[in-house]
Parts: C-alpha cells; sequence; structure tokens
C-alpha cells in the first residue's frame, strides 16, 4: 500500500540510519542524490519564476540579482537572514517532532504564543527584583513548560481520548492567542504601552542580547544546538527508535509492547517545548514583553519548513536558512523593482511545490543508487 | 499658530511656518541627496490606514532630489528593525518614516540608537524629548476631533441617536474617538448613546459584518467603525439601510443613501510639510501633531444621510473646534460611575493620549 | 438577560449561522469529496483565497457576478487538478503539498489582486426568503440568504445520496478505503482521486467567490482568516459525513456571532473569549464526543491520518 509521507519519512530515515549495505560507496552516492535532487529543483522552481517574471514583465536578472543581494549577498543580508530563521528552525521542529511518530501536530504557533506570554507574566513579580541570571533562566522554563503542556495537552487527547491532533492544535492555537490579547489587553496591561497592549516590559538591561560579533540573537544557536540534540535523540536513543517504530506502524508498535501513548504525549511535549523556545527568545531577546506581534505566523512556516526537511532536524537548519533568505530579501525586491510584495510568498509556494515532487525522483536515477530506493514500501 | 500647541511642546516649532510656505519651490539639497524609506504594516492600497498614508507620501517623491523608497506588508516584528536596516544599508536611506503604532518601541527607539545619522520620523505621538533618541521623532492627527464632529452630525440625523461602534481594540486612540462620536452626539442629542463591539484585531472582515449586523439588530441606526479597513462595515451597514459615519478616508461613495459625514486624516498636510523642508534642506521637526486647527483632520463632505441641521450644527463644531474649544469638559464619569475626568482639558493636553476608560453613555467594556 | 435582548442574540445567532456558514460548507464539502477518494487536500485554504480574488475581479470586470462564482470555481478546480496530478507520482506527499499550495494560492490571489481592493464590484443577490416565510421584522434579514447557501445544502444531500447509493459513490468509496481493492476492481485510482481533488478545489473556489461576493462581500488581503483552514479540520470533525458539514457549518458560523451578539446587548466582559467560541465549542464537542470506536469506523482507510 502506497500511504503518504507522514508514516513514510519516518521509516525512510530508519533505512538510512542502518543500511542495508553499509558500503562507503553507496553511502557516499546516496548521500550526493540528497544534495543533487533538491538543487535541480531549486533551479527548476527558479526557471518557472523566471517564466512568471517575463510574463508579468520583470526582468528575472534583476530578481535573482537583489535576492541574492538582499538574501546572502551582504554580511548585513546573511544576519537579516540568520535572524529570521531563527524562530523558523524552532518551530519547524515543534511540526517535525510529532510527524517522526505519525502525528500532524499544527499548534505550533499557539505554543510560541502561549509561551511567549508566560514567560513574560512569569517575569512581572520579579522585574526589579531578581538579577538576570535568576529571571532568564525562569522565564526559559515558564515558556518551555507552557508551550510543553499546550502541545502535550493536544497528544493527550490524541492518545486518551481518541482526539484528531490536527485540528486540536490548531484550535489550541487560536485559544492561546484569545487567552494571550486576554490578559494583555486586561489584568497584565502595562498603561504605558497605549496603543499597543503589552506586558510591562522585562527592562533593557534583563534582554539577551547578541551573538557576539553579529546582529543575531541566541535563539539561532539555540535552534542549531536543538535540531543536532533532537536528531541524536531521533536516530541514536531507543526513545527515538521506540517513536520510529511507532510512527511507522503503531499496531505493530502495540503489540511488541511499546507505551504508545507515552511516547505521543512525550514528543508532542518536546515539540511544545521547542516552540516554547521560540516564544522565550521572542520575548526576550526581541519584544522585551508579550503583546499581540507574538503572533507573527512563525509557527505557520515552521509547518512547511518542516515538510520541507522531511522531518528531519538536520535538514531543516538549511531549509529554515533558505525561507529566512527569501524573507529578507523580499523587502528589498519589493523597494527596487516595484513588485508587490506577494511575489516572495508566489516564488515560496512554487519553491515548495516543485521541491516537494522532487521527492519522485529519489532513486530513479542508476548514478545515485547502489541499491534501488529502499524507501519504498 | 495656536498657544497650546507651542506651550505643549516647543519642539513642534516651525511646523507652522513649514505650513505657511508649503507651496514654496524646491531648492537644491544643501546636504547632498535625501532617501526616504517609508515602511507600512500592511498593504499600500487597502482602502484605509496604509493607503492613506500611501497616497499622501506621493509629495515626498515630487521634491527633486529626494528618493523614495516604500515597502509594504511589515509586521511589527523584528521584520520591521530588519527592514528598516536594509533601508539605510542596502538603500542608502537617511530618512525613515515608520507607519505603524507597534513600531516605535523597541523597534524605531533601537534604530535610532544604532543609526544616529539618520532621522526617523513615527505616525503617533509617542515620542518624548527626555526619553528617545534626538534624531527620532513623531507626526500625528488627533482624529478624534472630527469623530466628535461626526457625533454632532448624528445626533441630528437619527430619531433616537443610537449608535453603534465597530471598534478593533480597545486602546487609547480608538477608546478617544468612541468617546468624542458620545459627546459630540450628546451635544446635539441629550439622550444619545453609542453602543461598541470590539472585533479583536484590526482586519477581520467577517466578524466585523457581524458585528455590524448585531449592532444594528440591537437597534442602532447610525453605524461607525474604527477598524483598518472600514469598506466592509460601511457597506454592510447601507445594504441594511442605516445611517453611516466613515473612518480613516472617504467612504462616501460606499453608502449613497445613508452617509452622513467621516473622519478623515489629512496626512497631505505633514508629508507636504515635510517634503517642503526637505526641499529647503531643513530639518525637520521632532514633534508634529494637530488637528482641526492647523488642517490635519477633516470630515468627509456630508452624504445623504446628513439631515440640513445636522450639517449646521456639524459645520458650528468645526469653527468651535479651530477655536480650540474643548471636546473634554468635566466632569465625566466612565459607565462604571467612575470620576475620570475631572476639568476641561485641552484637545491636545497629554493627559488625553492615555484614555483607558469609556464614558458614561457608552456601551462596552475595555476588557 | 432580558427577554428582548435573549431574542436579539438568539436572531443574530441564527443569521450568523446562515451568513457565515456557506463558505465552512463548501470547503468542508469539497475536502469531504477529496478525503472520501483517500486523498488530504490542506491547501484549500489557498483555493478559498484565490477563489475570492478571481470571482470580485472577474465580477467587477464582467458586471457579472454569476460569472465570478464560475470564474472562482474553475480557477479552484485548476489549483485541486494540479494537486491530484503531482500527489499521484510516487512518494509525493499530499499534505506536504498542500500547505505549499496553501502559499501558493494566497501569494497569487495577493499578487494579482492589489488593483480590485478599491473597486465596487456587482455582488450576489439574496433571496429574501424570510419576507415570502412572513417571519417577524426582526428575524426577516437573518433570514435573507443567498442562492450559495441554499446550493450548498443541496449539494451537501445530494452527495450524502450518491455517496451510498451511486456507482460513482462506491468508486469513490473503494477508492478511498483501499487502493489495492480498487484496482483489484479495475478502478483506475489516480484518476478518481485526480477528479476528486478537482472537484474539492471547485467547491473551495466558489466558498472564496460566496467572501467576496456576498458576505462580508469585499476582497482584500485580511478576507479570509483562517475559514479554509478550519473548514479543512472541520471534515475530520463531521467524520467525512456531508450532512454533518452542514451541521458543523452552520454550528460554526452560530458560535461565531455569539461574540458580537453579547457585545451588541451589553454583555461584555470577556470578549475575547465569545470570540473565540467557535474553536473552544468545536474542541469541546471534539474532546466530548471523541474516543468512540465509530471515529476509526468513518475514517477513509487510505488516508495518511488513519492508522
Amino acid at each position: 500500500m502506497q500511504k503518504s509521507a507522514t508514516a513514510q519519512a519516518p521509516l525512510a530515515t530508519a533505512h538510512e540510519a542502518s543500511p542495508p549495505a553499509s558500503d562507503l560507496g553507496i553511502r557516499l552516492r546516496r548521500s550526493a542524490e540528497y544534495i543533487a535532487v533538491p538543487l535541480f529543483a531549486l533551479l527548476v522552481s527558479a526557471a518557472l519564476f523566471a517564466v512568471f517574471l517575463i510574463l508579468v514583465g520583470k526582468s528575472p536578472a534583476d530578481f535573482y540579482s537583489l535576492l541574492w543581494r538582499g538574501g546572502f549577498g551582504t554580511a548585513f543580508s546573511l544576519q537579516n537572514t540568520l535572524q529570521r530563521a531563527a524562530p523558523l528552525i524552532l518551530t519547524a521542529l515543534a511540526m517535525a517532532i510529532p510527524a517522526r511518530i505519525g502525528l500532524i501536530m499544527i499548534g505550533g504557533e499557539g505554543a510560541l504564543v502561549l509561551s511567549g506570554f508566560s514567560a513574560a507574566a512569569i517575569a512581572l513579580p520579579l522585574i526589579g527584583v531578581a538579577p538576570r541570571f535568576v529571571l532568564l533562566p525562569v522565564m526559559a522554563l515558564a515558556a518551555v513548560a507552557a508551550g510543553a503542556l499546550w502541545v502535550g495537552l493536544a497528544g493527550y487527547l490524541r492518545h486518551a481520548r481518541g482526539v484528531n491532533e490536527t485540528i486540536s492544535s490548531l484550535l489550541l492555537t487560536y485559544i492561546a492567542i484569545a487567552i494571550m490579547n486576554f490578559f494583555v489587553e486586561g489584568a497584565l496591561r502595562d498603561p504605558g504601552s497605549a496603543n499597543k497592549p503589552s506586558t510591562f516590559p522585562i527592562g533593557e538591561a534583563n534582554m539577551i542580547g547578541s551573538i557576539p560579533g553579529t546582529d543575531v540573537h541566541w535563539g539561532l544557536a539555540a535552534g542549531i544546538v536543538l535540531c543536532i540534540a533532537l536528531h541524536l535523540l531521533m536516530s541514536r536513543t531507543t526513545f527515538g527508535f521506540a517513536a520510529r517504530i511507532t510512527g511507522g506502524n503503531p499496531r505493530a508498535a502495540l503489540a511488541q509492547g511499546l507505551p504508545v501513548g507515552r511516547l505521543v504525549v512525550a514528543c508532542s511535549m518536546i515539540a511544545g517545548a521547542c516552540a516554547g523556545v521560540a516564544g522565550f527568545f521572542e520575548v526576550a531577546a526581541i519584544h522585551g514583553r508579550a503583546n499581540a506581534s507574538l503572533a507573527a505566523g512563525y509557527g505557520f512556516t515552521g509547518i512547511l519548513v518542516a515538510f520541507l526537511a522531511r522531518h528531519s532536524p538536520l535538514a531543516i537548519v538549511p531549509v529554515a536558512i533558505l525561507f529566512g533568505g527569501i524573507a529578507a530579501a523580499g523587502g528589498l525586491i519589493q523597494r527596487r523593482m516595484g513588485l508587490p510584495d506577494a511575489s516572495v510568498l508566489v516564488l515560496q509556494g512554487l519553491i515548495f511545490v516543485v521541491l516537494l515532487v522532487s521527492e519522485t525522483l529519489y532513486g530513479r536515477f542508476a548514478i545515485f543508487s547502489g541499491e534501488r530506493s529502499a524507501s519504498r514500501t | 499658530m495656536n498657544a497650546f500647541t507651542l506651550s505643549r511642546r516647543t519642539l513642534i516649532k516651525g511646523s507652522a511656518s513649514a505650513l505657511a510656505l508649503g507651496a514654496v519651490g524646491s531648492r537644491a539639497l544643501a546636504a547632498g541627496e535625501v532617501v526616504v524609506g517609508i515602511v507600512y504594516v500592511g498593504p499600500r492600497d487597502d482602502f484605509g490606514w496604509n493607503q492613506a498614508h500611501a497616497v499622501a507620501a506621493k509629495a515626498l517623491k515630487a521634491v527633486s532630489g529626494v528618493k523614495v523608497v516604500e515597502e509594504e506588508n511589515v509586521p511589527e516584528t523584528v521584520a520591521v528593525s530588519k527592514t528598516m536596516e536594509s533601508m539605510i544599508n542596502l538603500d542608502g536611506a537617511n530618512l525613515i518614516f515608520a507607519t505603524s503604532f507597534g513600531y516605535f518601541d523597541p523597534f524605531v527607539v533601537d534604530a535610532a540608537k544604532k543609526f544616529p545619522k539618520v532621522q526617523f520620523r513615527h505616525a503617533a505621538p509617542l515620542w518624548s524629548k527626555d526619553k528617545h533618541p534626538a534624531n527620532a521623532g513623531s507626526y500625528f492627527g488627533y482624529l478624534n476631533q472630527a469623530h466628535y464632529v461626526d457625533g454632532v452630525a448624528a445626533g441630528l440625523s437619527s430619531p433616537t441617536a443610537k449608535i453603534g461602534f465597530v471598534a478593533a481594540k480597545p486602546i487609547p486612540s480608538v477608546l478617544s474617538n468612541i468617546n468624542s462620536v458620545l459627546l459630540g452626539a450628546r451635544k446635539t442629542n441629550p439622550k444619545a448613546v453609542v453602543q461598541v463591539v470590539f472585533t479583536g484585531d484590526w482586519s477581520l472582515p467577517v466578524r466585523e459584518a457581524e458585528a455590524t449586523n448585531a449592532l444594528i439588530d440591537a437597534g442602532c441606526e447610525v453605524i461607525t467603525c474604527h477598524v483598518d479597513s472600514p469598506k466592509v462595515v460601511i457597506e454592510t451597514a447601507e445594504k441594511r439601510g442605516v445611517k453611516t459615519l466613515g473612518h480613516n478616508a472617504s467612504q462616501a461613495p460606499l453608502a449613497p443613501k445613508g452617509f452622513i459625514t467621516g473622519a478623515e486624516y489629512k496626512w497631505e498636510t505633514i508629508y507636504k510639510a515635510y517634503a517642503a523642508k526637505l526641499g529647503k534642506g531643513e530639518a525637520l521637526p521632532n514633534f508634529f501633531t494637530g488637528g482641526y486647527h492647523n488642517d490635519m483632520v477633516q470630515n468627509t463632505p456630508y452624504g445623504a444621510g446628513a439631515t440640513p441641521e445636522a450639517i449646521k450644527a456639524a459645520d458650528a463644531a468645526i469653527a468651535d473646534l479651530k477655536a480650540g474649544k474643548p471636546i473634554y469638559v468635566g466632569p465625566l464619569k466612565d459607565n462604571k460611575g467612575n470620576l475620570v475626568i475631572g476639568k476641561s482639558y485641552d484637545n491636545y493636553d497629554p493627559f488625553l493620549d492615555g484614555m483607558n476608560y469609556l464614558l458614561e453613555g457608552v456601551v462596552g467594556s475595555i476588557t | 438577560m432580558t427577554e428582548s435582548a435573549l431574542a436579539t442574540v438568539l436572531v443574530a445567532m441564527i443569521g450568523g449561522a446562515i451568513r457565515v456558514s456557506t463558505p465552512f460548507m463548501f470547503v468542508a464539502l469539497g475536502e469531504t469529496i477529496t478525503e472520501k477518494s483517500g486523498r488530504i487536500n490542506l491547501g484549500l485554504e489557498g483555493t478559498l483565497v484565490l477563489g475570492a480574488m478571481v470571482a470580485y475581479m472577474t465580477s467587477y470586470k464582467s458586471g457579472s457576478p454569476w460569472l465570478g462564482v464560475l470564474g472562482a470555481g474553475a480557477v479552484g478546480m485548476a489549483l485541486g487538478a494540479l494537486h491530484g496530478a503531482v500527489c499521484r507520482l510516487p512518494r509525493v506527499n499530499d499534505v506536504a503539498i498542500g500547505i505549499a499550495m496553501m502559499s501558493f494560492g494566497v501569494g497569487l490571489a495577493f499578487f494579482f489582486g492589489k488593483p480590485y481592493i478599491q473597486p465596487t464590484a456587482p455582488r450576489l443577490p439574496s433571496v429574501p426568503i424570510g419576507e415570502w416565510l412572513g417571519a417577524p421584522p426582526a428575524l426577516r434579514v437573518a433570514l435573507d440568504v443567498n442562492p450559495l447557501f441554499l446550493a450548498g445544502i443541496a449539494i451537501a444531500v445530494f452527495l450524502w445520496w450518491a455517496f451510498r447509493n451511486t456507482r460513482w459513490g462506491l468508486i469513490l468509496r473503494t477508492t478511498g478505503d483501499s487502493a489495492p481493492a480498487a484496482r483489484a476492481m479495475g478502478i483506475p485510482v489516480d484518476l478518481v482521486r485526480f477528479l476528486a481533488t478537482s472537484a474539492g478545489g471547485f467547491l473551495a473556489g466558489v466558498a472564496g467567490a460566496f467572501l467576496s461576493l456576498y458576505y462580508p462581500g469585499s476582497w482584500n488581503e485580511g478576507l479570509s482568516s483562517g475559514q479554509g483552514l478550519m473548514a479543512v479540520a472541520l471534515v475530520i470533525f463531521a467524520r467525512w459525513d456531508p450532512l454533518k458539514c452542514v451541521y458543523a457549518a452552520l454550528l460554526f458560523g452560530a458560535a461565531g456571532a455569539l461574540g458580537p451578539a453579547l457585545q451588541s446587548i451589553g454583555i461584555t466582559q470577556g470578549y475575547y473569549f465569545f470570540n473565540a467560541a467557535p474553536y473552544i465549542l468545536t474542541l469541546l464537542i471534539m474532546i466530548a464526543s471523541a474516543g468512540s470506536k465509530r471515529a476509526m469506523r468513518d475514517i477513509p482507510g487510505e488516508l495518511s491520518m488513519s492508522r
């Protein structure tokens, strides 16, 4: 039976982790395939978008040179790109980890908003009382806990009541935003925030600075570290192995006596915690307070990043950077070429569709395969 | 120029002369090319807040030696600081207009500290000399004055003067508009009430339409709003056959039968004054606000919904505002019975900028 | 709450159910057809937004709102067909493609929709059912319905009947329950799914036309606040039953009217939660009703969410 990739991706990775024939040559060729196919897909989507640009009367050459300049070509642009990639890495993890166990959990946005709010709220009685090195960890803990509980709730409902996690996590996102707005515009509002209702600021002295020598906040480093850690967790530990078995075939997992329910809840909580880290950095490194700007859509963009990365924590980093780069260049393109901001959306959509379609190419070229398509079921 | 603005903010000096000299032709710039970067929070053609800015900002493009770069749909996140930096680093911008309220703190403030040679101007009365960098500043119009005139006209254009107000969020500028509509309506009809529905966000067309319908079902005879794009509210009300008051831009063509009048910013005045200063190579004032007295707000020409008495009363109210007559005449209580305005306040008094209550006569709650 | 205030809220909720439910209904019905065939198209939010833009543009240019509805359906069908065509390739994930198509559809709509935000296009007329029934004046406006609302109910009833009683319905269900079984019966599985996704796209496009041409009746970039996404979720809630899609859409519409209606009669505290009522209510109902064996029985066996 040809199942969709939610079930397939984990299986594919299961095979990668232990290739049937661990011959170095074959491994290298297959790695080359994982670079060549996406590159080819990028070129195809770039060509398609060039046609689109010509049709609307704009110069593709201008567009791509500005895309390079605005996203990667200068030190400023590169930092702009990395800064935008940071929350996407974390919210993509919030999608990718549950996907490994077979859940489509799209609640990253809600978890981010609620955890950012929790971090700002728990800081309120501590501002000016607790020193920075106490305040920030407390905020981070509150954020991670809130995120883990929120997505964990969707995981628990899935396990205990059979409530579909996709819809419940989406509903919980809307509810999280309502909760934040209720408090930010009511009980916890800083009267000084006037027309942009916010909680009291945590104070400039308490903010997290940038990574030395750059303009990029520490959320990027946290995201990359988490990607590596979660990659190891999912590929090298018993927990990860059990989760992947469950994702591949839950009935078999149950039959083998794996604690499926606990695994489901645990993966959901890890996901929420990742979104929680993103929420913490939004408050502690960017806004310095909680307000409606926390719901900036990072959670939703992260879903796409995760799918493009085939739910592999390591692949999330380059995909998020690509995404951040396009977003970073979008402004320059708008200003220089007079194209509407939506042209970036069109390009992104095109790249995603083509990249996802290119998945069909894996294993089709003899040059890359010592042994054909391990992941077909 | 009037006394109270000057006494309140010494820095506003110069804006008056800029206004007077607005028409004088532009000379070559003394200090090289000026590159202006304008940042919008929504689409430039949203038929509301952003469009009003974009249309008025065209005045800057007409000045020789001034180059304008614009970026739309920039959210109030790290994206706006990156957009401003990108304008400065990649486009060479040396004057930034940030047109959304939430851009100011921390983004504009931080950018101004980081780029001391670049001038920043932000569209809300938030800048203060003591707290913020000297290369930043504010410009703003007090739209509640025009909403007050709306209220005056509405009080005489419907039998019971029950006015429905679709509002986005309970923030001071929205609350001030709601309260001003009430005070205006009470001026001409002491029994007037304003019924508020908060939708919770700036652009939620379906909920705005629902709110309009709910207010009309609850007996409101006049509908007005403070949301990003009032088109939906005005058209829904027109379809239901009730009268309307506009907001932000002229909605008169959308409601040929029931339109009374509307509150509009005149950003044109500001951007033209800025353009004139740039043309002469002069520095821009840090603080530039106003209302009816200096032509920074206006009312939409009366529509078919305005009765002759209403037009007369509204014209008189405009004359009063130009003469500096206060809207908030104390003592006034909020709708929970607390005394919130103890005395009469000048229309530009900073006390009113922090409004966080709905006056007695408004049905609604800010939480 | 006085009696008249209660009446106001009830009228508003009935009106809200009728006014707001139609786009949910159309998207949910379209997605039901698609999912019955064993595929998920999460991208209907993009289809809805593009449909809304195309409908408004077509109506403005041609002067005929019904042509706009048709145009929206056609462009929706094209997006659906694209989804259906690429998902037949091995290893291409339908859920992921759907999310990518959402971005693509929204992008196209915003890109080409800028010039149509301001102009006023001819809108769809309403059918004054309240007047025909001689309903009290307070109810009349609430019962002003759009022909598309009635069409949506008709389509739902038809689908409900057709899924069970026609050969096409059987083919669709078999394809969705087990592709190998369908292939064994000689059913062209990919073609069926292609057609089902195209049909789903058509209905989602029409849903967009309702938004821009009837209620709220305007095109701008904030027009859809996730209606397409929510409607796809409602299909799971409705357990792939077209009639339940209608109930779910009506319930969602009525709950959405609750926030503004309560505020309009002076119950204003905590409006953020009233405004979130549709989401809270749906979640509570799901928690209360889920956990039964029936949930597993109704789900098409080929869907990637069925395990």
